[in-house]
């Protein structure tokens, strides 16, 4: 018995930030509010990029806790479907090149979301990563942190149910 | 009384990010707040259906939230989300402008508590609820 040998470095690679990409290209809103994701393997980190339309106090200045909310709610979405997804397109059952041409596997819907706001979103750069606690065949808990200078000093997190998207034809 | 719905109306278009996402105040007073958000490409979140994101209802009701708060008689002077739990009942349906009205229930010293409704065209079936504490900052 050999194993097979392992891909390329550049192979898994680009397969890995196409998937990635034509994730997260696929929303319009994601950039409208001007978020991009980082991966190291299948870790993701998301940057809401600072801009003066996400402040909501314009005295402090402090971003809009709708965009903290948004912000945590893309990065919610967008890492329980990375995660969903990761084994089909490793194996090849998703090809990568039809996910970029636009026929994307539909998205979780948000059951619910409860953000806890810890302290003002000063007007910088902000983080987040999500932790998928639970993800079942029809629904997934995930928990999400945010920060902005140090990462042991969140500035919101927040906690949400998720309806996974469920297959066309259960039938078999 | 119109004075101070058209205050307030200016007071929440002049916040940058609920004028970026196209809101706009259509009622005001005593607790309760009415605010519409129209319906815009740039703000889906589905691209197969072309549903708004949820983020932007958040939104939406973060700042109707606020409003309730700011214009309960008390009068504070200011006010910022502590908490605030969205539940998503059904998809608004693509074209429709959202419509929400929050009302702000009971009010302490330091907290606000706060619900609201946001409903599409079809205004029996709400599309989205929430619960909030806000702060309340008086005037010093």
């Amino acid at each position: 018995m050999s194993r097979p040998r392992p891909e390329p470095v550049q192979v898994v690679k680009q397969r890995r930030d196409a998937a990635l990409a034509a994730l997260v290209e696929s929303v319009p809103y994601i950039g409208f509010l001007g978020i991009t994701f980082e991966r190291r393997g299948d870790e993701l980190t998301s940057t809401l990029h600072f801009h003066d339309t996400l402040i909501g106090n314009p005295f402090l200045p402090a971003i809009h806790g709708g965009a903290t909310a948004a912000f945590l709610e893309v990065t919610s979405v967008i890492t329980l479907q990375w995660f969903h997804l990761w084994p089909q397109f490793e194996s090849g059952e998703l090809d990568v090149e039809t996910m970029t041409a636009g026929q994307m596997p539909r998205l979780p819907k948000t059951i619910d979301f409860t953000v806890d706001y810890l302290r003002s979103g000063l007007p910088r750069d902000s983080y987040a990563r999500a932790t998928v606690n639970r993800s079942g065949r029809r629904y997934a808990s995930v928990h999400v942190a945010a920060w902005q200078d140090h990462k042991d000093k969140l500035f919101a997190q927040a906690t949400g149910h998720f309806l996974m998207p469920q297959e066309r034809s259960s039938s078999s | 009384m119109a004075d101070k719905t058209q205050l307030a109306r200016q007071f929440i278009e002049a916040i940058p990010h609920s004028r970026a996402l196209g809101m706009e105040l259509t009622e005001i007073g005593e607790g309760r707040a009415v605010i519409v958000m129209p319906y815009d490409k740039k703000l889906i979140g589905d691209p197969e259906t072309g549903v708004i994101h949820g983020g932007a209802v958040s939104a939406l009701m973060d700042t109707c939230c606020g409003a309730a708060v700011m214009s309960h008689p008390s009068a504070p002077s200011s006010t910022a989300t502590i908490d605030l739990r969205i539940d998503y009942m059904r998809a608004a349906t693509p074209g429709q402008t959202i419509r929400t009205t929050a009302t702000c229930h009971h009010i302490t010293r330091n907290v606000a508590f706060v619900r609201a409704v946001a409903t599409d065209d079809e205004t029996e079936t709400p599309v989205a609820t929430a619960n909030g504490a806000f702060t309340v900052e008086l005037k010093s």
